[in-house]
């Protein structure tokens, strides 16, 4: 089978599957399963640009997605004036004192020769810097942090509409991408991945405790949202007449309460679903757009220097190609088209819940994905979100209703029935690992392989 | 000024939430790192799944010891997890081996880039982890019994009338003495046996390790032998001195990552040092150091903070600073690993 | 029949073959020089005896014995030592230990076997106790030999030994392998230093696009002018 025909029956697996979750679970349960393959489809891409182009291994997906996250509450969260007014002067401090000290730096390192003199200096440098940005850093965030903390606590953000976060997560995160690129890329493969994990986990840290920035585990909930909110459709006599005319027919034998009543649980209803069909129509529109993006540059010449470079590294850097460079940015690209579905994905909550990043939920099912669908093949990747996410929801179910089966010749209240019942969570992890595992042995390339290329 | 017994006060502090919990801890902290860094000399890649190869022999420690516990066996004061500790082992032995056959052996002998192995490492830490929580679930346990303390704060207080006390948990001290014998047992396997010197020559050069006829099947089952031992021991010393929870573990590999590659990768002694480094540094910084500082100025001064470096949140993020630091200044580590490229 | 035979041996990497059908041999008590310029196949060659390259066609037999389909590894089992032209120690361990490794297959008594290495290169006797990584070039070339040798091998085979060493160094590590092949081993070089290795060669080969173009005695090979004018430089 050729490789566009195997494209297309993928996607009508990939259809036929959700439509049948539909006819059999539920609509409203199929949309939210969509809504959150598409927004995995893109972290998918970020991915494979960065695994499938470079080969370039990154455990930190998830602290990218959570940067693109804090992009939505920055962005959209009103500011809170007050807390500016407490704080604000000792944050200018805070962030003049920086300035101050990372220019210090610079000059100490550009006049002092190199030594151990040098080395003393920039340590009591760091130092002193260090205890005074603390000490104005420390009163104004605790000021700000006291500012009606059941509410607030923190200083909000700019108040504007939250579509801008998608792009601005995208830049937040390929800022810290860049960070993490320039100390790691160029040296070990390894060592990329090691220390992507470390700032996965420390981006997770700050969001969780710097509580003036994010609110931390106290959450912010109530967010901007860039489409209508069910409660108001509810209301809006437009989408009541609108639901009457779909349901007509069902409508038509009722009179009186039970009219009233039948209309009230569709609009209900129909007012999810329609949020729902919104959301989904605004992150395909996304994930076209980037995918497009993606394939015009693996078709452009610098993808087909990146996969060069991937395939040979000796050679591409033996014709004078600056690998390392190469490698930051694609590095960048691929954390960039994660912080924008991050942001997606607050948009989608309407919260941001920083306790709820998990690196085995964001960085490595998103891996899975990526290779179950086909390293390298964009298509691979949209497929292998779709799938992967599929099976993760339907895993704990089927992992109960599996367990259910084998157990149910014990007692109702065995021990060990209870236990294993209870553990039908945790089957999520073991099948992805599995998954993982055997895609990587038997089918390397994949469900859809990366195309093989003239002219390579 | 202080006198005298301000400064034993303010020692005796720093002895007790300092000194004795780093030291332990680093040697927690070693043990894991010396597993991670002879895994990657033999088997030259990062291996993602180590922490979740100690969870998953501590869990076996665990459940013995829980059941030992049931049949009422005591070895009083030692914990009775080391009665437990040699079957953890055994199982994690097993384990380990069994994915080398089933997973790792397949790409040594396709000759893979490094990174492909990790990818598959990251496949056996999700699945040992999904197995470790099915199994004992992901909550935390307590295991630890027997005798509490070597040292307890009231007796010490009692025994040298200082204000502060110092206190040193049978685990702790257990956890030094076993570090040692482990690492002394190590270097003298590496250093004056036939296998060792073997493993040494495989992680020095591989290809002409295979010329002189070394077997490199056999350096990669000892490999992993010895890397679940000590993974498997180094879980069960921290999950005495703290608890056994699994996520807890999967988060260790960063400060064992940060320990190995502070000591130069490949190199064990370096994993022993840069483990007592990331450790010191962890509990140093975050440490609050106001009642010390009220102590050593005779209660001239009360700083209004707690006088913490970082807050314990971010311990984490202080073996990655590490990492950074050492990244961009000597990346080859204090004992100049093997790293670049 | 000589003692190592590699006959009609053809292959590469893939692609083009490299080798087009060449001839080594090589006998106990003498030494075999394999020259030829940049790209003719030398090393090729001599992977394809020590079995690192797979042979399309031709077959390679050690005293007698088809040994063509085996391991690298195997064939050190049957005594053929190999000595590569880079990396050839261990350098993050001792001289000693270096020979040691040698002697991993063996499993008797190996201390008599190091005295006479020792003996052979008495610098290495010096310097057993330092890291072989913190030696001089010629000096691990000599832990690189010593380490062969300390198998006790039937073969030894050495890929441009004198590669990067100063000519006093290669006059010596000569003057070595004419004591080495004395004690009865078989000897094979393959080399970069045409002139002074045929010096040496009892029997020398002169490859050019992996096909035999010239094979003789070493002393003839120096006398035919088309062979130094050609390959010699005059």
């Amino acid at each position: 089978m050729s490789l566009k025909n195997r494209t297309i029956l993928s996607y009508a697996a990939v259809a036929l599957l959700l439509i049948l979750t539909g006819f059999l679970q539920s609509w409203s349960v199929t949309l939210v399963m969509i809504n959150l393959c598409l927004i995995s489809a893109i972290m998918a891409l970020g991915v494979n640009i960065q695994w499938g182009y470079a080969g370039l291994f990154s455990a930190g997906t998830v602290g990218f997605t959570a940067v693109g996250g804090l992009a939505g509450v920055l962005i959209s969260e009103a500011p809170i004036y007050e807390a500016w007014g407490v704080g604000g002067t000792g944050l200018a401090i805070t962030v003049a004192l920086l300035v101050t000290l990372v220019a210090t730096i610079f000059g100490v390192m550009t006049l002092m020769t190199p030594g151990w003199k040098r080395r003393w200096v920039l340590t009591g440098t760091v130092l002193i810097g260090y205890f005074l940005i603390r000490l104005f850093f420390d009163e104004a965030t605790d000021a700000i942090e006291k500012v009606d903390p059941a509410s607030a606590g923190f200083l909000g953000g700019l108040g504007l509409p939250i579509l801008l976060s998608w792009p601005v997560g995208g830049l937040l995160a390929a800022l810290v991408a860049w960070g993490i690129g320039k100390v790691s890329l160029g040296l070990r493969a390894d060592y990329l991945a090691i220390a992507t994990l470390g700032i996965g986990e420390i981006v997770i840290a700050v969001i969780k405790n710097e509580d003036w920035l994010s609110r931390g585990v106290k959450n912010v909930a109530g967010l901007d949202r860039p489409v209508p909110r069910e409660i108001d459709l509810q209301e809006s006599p437009e989408f009541i007449s609108w639901v009457e005319r779909i349901h007509s027919g069902a409508l038509e034998a009722l009179t009186g309460d039970e009219r009233a009543q039948a209309l009230r649980d569709f609009v209900q209803y129909d007012s999810g679903i329609f949020v729902k069909l919104c959301f989904m129509a605004l992150f395909a529109v996304v994930l076209l757009i980037l995918f497009w993006l993606a394939q015009r540059s693996l078709n452009s010449p610098w993808g087909r220097m990146m996969r060069a470079i991937r395939d040979n590294e000796v050679a591409a850097e033996a014709m004078g190609k600056n690998v390392t460079k190469r490698h930051l940015q694609t590095f960048i690209l691929g954390a960039a088209v994660v912080g924008i579905a991050g942001a997606m994905l607050t948009t989608l909550d309407g919260q941001l819940t920083p306790g709820t990043y998990n690196p085995l939920r964001y960085t490595f099912l998103i891996w899975v994905m990526v290779i179950v669908g086909g390293s390298g093949n964009n298509h691979g990747s949209v497929i292998g979100a779709f799938l992967i996410w599929f099976a993760w929801v339907q895993a704990e179910p089927a992992g109960a209703w599996f367990l259910d089966l084998v157990t149910s010749p014990l007692a109702e209240d065995n021990p060990v029935r209870l236990h294993l019942l209870d553990s039908a969570a945790h089957m999520r992890p073991f099948l992805m690992g599995l998954v993982l595992l055997l895609v990587m042995r038997f089918s390397p390339k994949g469900i859809l392989p990366e195309p093989v290329r003239v002219g390579r | 000024m202080p006198d005298f017994v301000d400064i034993l006060n303010a020692l005796a502090l720093m002895s007790n939430f300092v000194f004795v919990p780093a030291l332990s801890y680093g040697a927690q902290l070693a043990l894991g790192a010396l597993g991670i860094t002879l895994v990657f000399g033999i088997l030259r890649f990062a291996n993602f799944a180590h922490g979740d190869q100690m969870a998953f022999g501590t869990m076996v420690v665990v459940l013995v010891t829980f059941w030992l516990q049931a049949m009422g066996v005591s070895i009083d004061p030692v914990p009775t997890a080391f009665l437990a500790l040699p079957i953890g082992i055994a199982v994690a032995i097993l384990m380990s081996l069994g994915i080398d056959r089933t997973v790792y052996r397949f790409y040594r002998k396709r000759r893979v880039a490094p990174v492909i192995y990790v990818v598959a490492s990251v496949g056996v830490m999700y699945l040992l982890n999904g197995l470790t929580r099915f199994v004992i679930g992901p909550d935390d346990q307590r295991f630890a019994d027997g005798a509490r303390f070597l040292i307890n704060a009231r007796e010490f207080k009692e025994m040298t009338g200082l204000a502060e006390g110092i206190t040193i948990k049978v685990s702790q001290g257990l956890t030094v003495l076993i570090s040692i014998i482990v690492v002394i047992a190590l270097f003298w396997f590496l250093q004056k046996t036939r296998m060792g010197k073997a493993m040494r020559a495989y992680s020095d050069n591989e290809d002409l390790a295979l010329l002189s006829g070394i077997n490199p099947e056999k350096v990669v089952a000892v490999t992993w032998i010895i890397a679940a031992t000590l993974a498997t021991i180094a879980g069960t010393m921290y999950g005495l001195d703290k608890s056994f929870k699994p996520f807890t573990y999967f988060q260790l590999i960063l400060p064992m990552f940060a320990a190995a590659i502070v000591g130069g990768i490949g190199q064990p002694v370096g994993a022993i040092v840069g483990g007592f480094i990331v450790a010191f540094s962890e509990v140093m910084l975050t440490y609050a150091y106001k009642k010390v500082a009220l102590y050593l100025t005779h209660g001239g001064w009360e700083p209004e903070g707690l006088l913490q470096i970082l807050s314990t949140e971010y311990k984490f993020a202080i073996s990655f600073l590490i990492l950074v630091v050492v990244l961009l200044v000597r990346p080859t580590g204090i004992f100049r690993g093997k790293v670049i490229t | 029949m000589s003692h190592l035979v590699g006959k009609d041996m053809r292959g590469g990497y893939g692609g083009a073959d490299i080798l087009n059908g060449c001839t080594i041999e090589v006998d106990k008590g003498q030494i075999a020089v394999v020259v030829g310029p940049n790209g003719a196949g030398k090393s090729t060659a001599m992977k394809a005896l020590f079995g690192m390259l797979n042979l399309r066609e031709g077959a390679v037999t050690l005293g007698g014995e088809d040994i063509t389909a085996l391991s690298p590894q195997d064939r050190v089992a049957k005594e053929m030592a190999f000595v590569p032209q880079t990396n050839n120690v261990f350098a993050g361990m001792t001289v000693e230990e270096n020979l040691e490794m040698g002697a991993y297959l063996r499993h008797d008594d190996f201390t008599g076997t190091m005295e006479e290495i020792f003996d052979l290169f008495p610098i290495l006797a010096e310097k057993r106790k330092q890291y072989a990584g913190e030696l001089s070039g010629g000096q691990r070339q000599q832990v690189a030999v010593g380490r062969a040798m300390m198998m006790q091998p039937s073969v030894l085979m050495l890929d441009e030994p004198t590669a990067g060493v100063s000519p006093i160094v290669m006059d010596e590590l000569f003057d070595r392998m004419i004591a080495i092949k004395r004690t009865g081993i078989a000897v094979l070089i393959v080399e970069q230093n045409a002139r002074q290795a045929l010096e040496i060669a009892d029997i020398g080969y002169v490859l050019v696009s992996g096909e035999n173009r010239y094979t003789d005695s070493g002393a003839a090979l120096l006398a035919d002018p088309e062979v130094r004018r050609a390959f010699l430089g005059g």
